[in-house]
Order: C-alpha cells, then sequence, then structure tokens
C-alpha cells in the first residue's frame, strides 16, 4: 500500500490554508494586498479613518472567506463522519435528509411568505434562513424516528428512509415551484445553487460556534468510526455505546450541514469528494480523516469561492456550481487512477 | 450474589425468538475457564443465534445468562469487550484498512500503551500466520486470509488477563474458507488460549474437526438441545441419523482416540 504519512498531509493542510485564504483576501474585482488588514488594525476605528481597501476586506472579503472556510470544513468531516457510520464511502450528509428537507423549508418561504421575506431577520439570518432550518430540523427528525426502535437505529432503514425523505422533499420543492412565478423561481434556484454572498460576522459567528462544537466532539469518535466499519454489533463487541455514537453523530451531522445550509445553500459535492480524495492518500483511519477532511473542504470551499468571484468578475457564479466543476473531475481522475492501481496490485 | 467456582459462562433454561415462528427453546449448559465447547448442527439449527444469544445481539425471552458469574444484561458493552472476544461468520469490512490495523481494532477496548498494542498485534498475527501480511490492504486478502486476520483481532482483543473477568472467546465458523493447515492452525489458537484459561465457544460445520479440539460438544436440531457432552458421548451413528438424517461410520480416531465420523 503505498500511502502518504496522515502527519505530512496534516502539516501540508494546515500550512496550505492560511496561504489560500491570503489569496482569498487579495484577489477580487480590485487587487488588495492582505498587509492592508494588518496596517489598518493599528489605525483608527471607525470608517472616516479607514482605506476603502480596508472596510472592503474587513467587512466584506475577511468574513466571507471565513464563512466558506468553515462551511467547507463542517461540509467535509461531516461527510466522512456519515461515510463511517453508513459503511459507505458513497455515503453524503445529505442522505439522512437535511439538505432537501431545507431546500423544501426555504422553498415554502419563498413561494408563501414572499410579502414578509425582506421583512424579519433572525440572529442575521432572513426568513428564507428560517424555513431552512426548519425544514431541515424536521426531515431528520422523521428519518431518524422512521429508523429507529427499541432495539436502536438501523443504519440501512434510515438511508433508505433518507432516500423516501428526499423524494418528499424535492416532491415538494417542485409543487411550490409550480406555483411560483418568475422572481420566486429564480430565486428558489439561486438558493439551491449555493452561494455565499450573504457572508457576514453574524453568519460567520453562527458557522464557527457550529464547528467548535464539531471539533470538540467529532474527534472523540474517530475509534468508534472505525470499529462501525467492521459492523455495528462488532463495534458493539469492542465495546463502544453503539447507539449513543450514532445518535451523536446525526445530531452533529443534522446540526452543521443545516446551518451550512442556511448560511450558504446547497454546497454540492464537499461533503462527499473530500473525505473520499483523502481515504486515497492517507488510509481509512477516522482519527486522521476527520481533521484532514476538515481542512481540506475548507480549502476546497475557499478556492471555489475565489474562482467564483472572479472568474466573470464583476458579477460572481454560484459557489456551489464550482465546487461541482473542481471537485467532479478531480474525483473522476482519482477513481481511474485507483482503478489503475488496484488493478495492478492484484497482478 | 452467589459466586461459582470458575464457571465463565453459564445458560440457566435459556429461550430466545429468532423469527415469529422459530425460536431457540430451553438451552442449560455451562463452561469453566479453559474449556473448549463446539457447537454443532444441521443448517439452521439455530447455531448462529444462540451464539448471537450469548453475546447478547439476541434478546432473551426467558432464562438467564451469567458470564462470570454475574448476569450478561448487567455488563457494560465496554467492559465485556475486555474479556469477551467474538468473531462473527462474515466480515462486512470494505474499507481499505492494512491488515495491521484491522488487528489494531482489536485493542479498542483496552487501554494499553500503543507500544503495547504493537507487540500484541505483531505476535497476534505471527499466531495465524499471518506476519507476511501486515503492511497489505485488507480488501486485497483472499477470503482465507482475511478469515485469519480477523481471527488475529479477537486474539488481540483478549490476549492477556484481565481484571474484568475471566476470558472468553466465541467464534462462528473461524475455519469455513481455510485450507487443511490453518484448520489445524485454529486448533492450535484454541489450545493456546484455552491452556490460559480461556473459555471457547465454536460453532463448527467439521464434525472431526469439532470432536477433535472440543472437551464438550453442544447438539443443536431445531432449536431445541440435542445432546451436551464429550466428544465421545455425543458422536454416534444413532446422533447422526437423527439430527443430520446420515447413515454414517463412526470410528475411534487413530491419532487422537477421538469419535471419527466416516461418510
Amino acid at each position: 500500500m503505498n500511502r502518504l504519512n496522515y502527519r505530512n498531509v496534516i502539516t501540508a493542510l494546515i500550512c496550505g490554508l492560511p496561504l489560500v485564504m491570503l489569496v482569498y483576501l487579495a484577489v477580487g474585482p480590485s487587487f488588495i494586498s492582505p498587509l492592508k488588514l494588518f496596517a489598518s488594525a493599528q489605525g483608527d476605528s471607525g470608517l472616516v479613518g479607514q482605506s476603502l481597501d480596508a472596510v472592503i476586506l474587513k467587512s466584506i472579503r475577511l468574513p466571507r472567506v471565513l464563512v466558506a472556510a468553515s462551511v467547507g470544513a463542517c461540509l467535509a468531516c461531516c461527510g466522512a463522519a456519515m461515510q463511517g457510520l453508513f459503511r459507505n464511502p458513497l455515503a453524503d450528509p445529505s442522505l439522512i435528509g437535511v439538505s432537501s428537507g431545507a431546500s423544501a423549508g426555504a422553498s415554502f418561504m419563498i413561494v408563501f411568505g414572499m410579502g414578509y421575506i425582506n421583512s424579519g431577520a433572525v440572529l442575521g439570518l432572513s426568513l428564507i434562513s428560517v424555513g431552512a432550518v426548519i425544514g431541515a430540523v424536521l426531515a431528520v427528525f422523521l428519518v431518524y424516528k422512521m429508523a429507529t426502535n427499541s432495539y436502536g437505529t438501523s443504519v440501512v432503514t434510515m438511508l433508505l428512509s433518507g432516500v423516501a425523505i428526499g423524494a418528499v422533499a424535492s416532491a415538494l420543492n417542485n409543487l411550490f415551484g409550480y406555483f411560483a412565478d418568475s422572481e420566486m423561481l429564480r430565486r428558489i434556484s439561486v438558493w439551491e445553487m449555493g452561494n455565499l454572498d450573504g457572508a457576514n460576522w453574524e453568519r460567520f459567528g453562527l458557522i464557527a460556534f457550529v464547528g467548535i462544537i464539531l471539533i470538540i466532539r467529532l474527534p472523540k469518535h474517530g475509534l468508534a468510526l472505525n470499529a462501525f466499519l467492521l459492523g455495528e454489533s462488532e463495534a458493539r463487541h469492542l465495546g463502544i455505546s453503539v447507539n449513543k455514537v450514532k445518535r451523536e453523530l446525526i445530531f452533529l451531522t443534522a446540526l452543521a450541514v443545516g446551518i451550512s445550509v442556511v448560511i450558504s445553500g446547497n454546497i454540492a459535492f464537499v461533503g462527499l469528494v473530500v473525505p473520499h480524495i483523502l481515504r486515497g492518500f492517507i488510509g481509512p483511519d477516522h482519527r486522521y480523516l476527520l481533521p484532514s477532511s476538515a481542512l481540506a473542504g475548507a480549502m476546497l470551499l475557499v478556492v471555489a469561492d475565489m474562482i467564483a468571484r472572479t472568474v466573470i468578475a464583476p458579477a460572481e457564479l454560484p459557489a456551489g456550481i464550482l465546487t461541482a466543476l473542481v471537485g467532479a473531475p478531480v474525483f473522476f481522475y482519482l477513481l481511474i487512477r485507483g482503478k489503475a492501481s488496484s488493478n495492478l496490485d492484484k497482478l | 450474589m452467589i459466586i461459582r467456582d470458575k464457571m465463565t459462562l453459564e445458560l440457566l433454561d435459556i429461550s430466545a425468538p429468532i423469527s415469529s415462528t422459530y425460536s431457540l427453546q430451553e438451552i442449560e449448559f455451562s463452561l469453566d475457564a479453559g474449556s473448549i465447547a463446539a457447537i454443532i448442527g444441521p443448517n439452521g439449527a439455530g447455531k448462529t443465534s444462540l451464539l448471537r444469544a450469548i453475546c447478547g445481539d439476541l434478546p432473551i425471552s426467558s432464562g438467564e445468562i451469567l458470564f462470570n458469574g454475574k448476569p450478561a444484561h448487567q455488563w457494560s458493552e465496554q467492559e465485556k469487550a475486555l474479556c469477551m472476544a467474538v468473531l462473527p461468520q462474515h466480515s462486512l469490512l470494505d474499507f481499505p484498512f492494512s491488515a495491521h490495523e484491522v488487528v489494531t481494532m482489536g485493542r479498542i477496548p483496552h487501554s494499553t500503551s500503543s507500544k503495547r498494542n504493537k507487540e500484541i498485534v505483531d505476535k497476534a498475527l505471527k499466531l495465524v500466520d499471518c506476519a507476511h501480511l501486515a503492511g497489505r490492504s485488507y480488501v486485497n486478502l483472499s477470503g482465507g486470509e482475511k478469515q485469519r486476520i480477523q481471527l488475529a483481532r479477537i486474539a488481540a482483543q483478549i490476549w492477556e488477563p484481565v481484571d474484568a473477568g475471566e476470558r472468553c472467546l466465541i467464534l462462528d465458523e473461524p475455519s469455513a474458507s481455510l485450507d487443511l493447515a490453518h484448520q489445524e492452525m485454529v486448533l492450535e489458537l484454541f489450545r493456546y488460549f484455552a491452556n490460559q484459561g480461556v473459555a471457547i465457544i465454536v460453532v463448527l460445520h467439521d464434525l472431526n474437526l469439532a470432536a477433535k479440539c472440543a472437551d464438550k460438544m453442544l447438539v443443536l436440531n431445531d432449536g431445541k438441545m440435542v445432546a451436551f457432552g464429550a466428544p465421545e458421548e455425543v458422536v454416534n451413528q444413532a446422533m447422526l441419523k437423527l439430527v443430520f438424517n446420515t447413515s454414517a461410520l463412526v470410528q475411534v480416531n487413530p491419532l487422537r482416540g477421538t469419535p471419527l465420523v466416516i461418510t
């Protein structure tokens, strides 16, 4: 087996992420040296004393790059956790119904709450986001309830009910779309593409809070997730409290992915591709896969959003389109390369 | 609580539903430290279900299972994993761990140092004749090699005596995909652990293999216990006719003196 040492990979990611973020701060419709951020920090606070460049950095690019990194990290490490929990390298955080539930909730709000849409705001979130939260929570709750009986939660039933709830939610989504006028339809589809242009400091606060919970809780389950890959009863025979771990992982994923979807819409592919690629490099051990996925997910989304912001400047593309466009070819390449090398392995 | 002398595992008249129409009924036997019990019986007799009941995967409807003198349901999962290891019939592992990493998972319940764990894992790999496979990816191994790696994993799990209680190995057809030499290796592994006081309960399909290694044999048919005793008491033509519906000759194995079934 030719694996890379996980220490080297994690070190490279830890060094690479700030670099990418600095580049992100610099590029955009106008080039700004990120150093101005530090220069202006010493100067007068208050907008008058600051240059325009510093304002752009401080109130636009900095919160946005931080939100992008946090959302990418949450999505990717939740993806790693779900792939372990479902023992399936193709599992994705959206499997437990979070994303589809959120989409249906958001479209509901766009279509039926249009009159109030710009009025109320909670925690810096629009009414659409509130709809998305409610939709996500409802979907996960239903999926979890359906798969749980007195003996515990069946992962297979969860997978199936996730698919079923997803179908119901997308049918509802279409139904709301059917009643929508063209302005609403455009809002729905832009929301679903996944976009970071609403990033601000309040939103960063929210996602950072969730991210900190993940950083504290998820790595504790690294060994348990490894044991899960042997099978559920095998994990139990290795002393893992299977149902407790499952409950916590599902709750954390629902929370993190739900909030991510609320902040940035559906960002495709990060949760699926990042852990998958890293597993090819450092192996499936979750103790290292979870942190390195978080770092790489952050990096991928920062890069994707940087391209999204600049490629057709001064206009912007939704970052969700870019993550899929960047991620999928890399994924294909690794699949083909992996197939070739595993054939060699057998010869 | 009455402390029974040296009994690692006791099943007191247990019944457990397997499906709506089928169940394990009134099974009662006990196993003391260092002895080997082989469960035999035709397909669908409930052998795997009996193992699942013992290790807590199948809830029992009546009776009681005592592990180290304490009711099995009172053991926490963490505590039980310190002294009971279970080898399933099939392994689901489909992720590219190295063989060494798979065996190391057997040490998850223990808080021993990683250096000590590595020593144990290396020894366990040697015990199942897999030291040369340590760095290979588990998914690329053959069926028999996977089986031996899983054996090494549960061997590593109960490698040393622990304070929690006497150790117990539970195995479902450990020799199913092994060649002749490695079937013998499994028997040696049993003796190695039995000599240290580990109680072993194993489902085996090969009656001769079972008769060779077991101190006690348990014959299961239709969810009921038909016989429990030493191999020479249990394996005879009448039992083979009754349980397996086979006419076979039972002789004495000239090498060991155990019963030898000739079909």
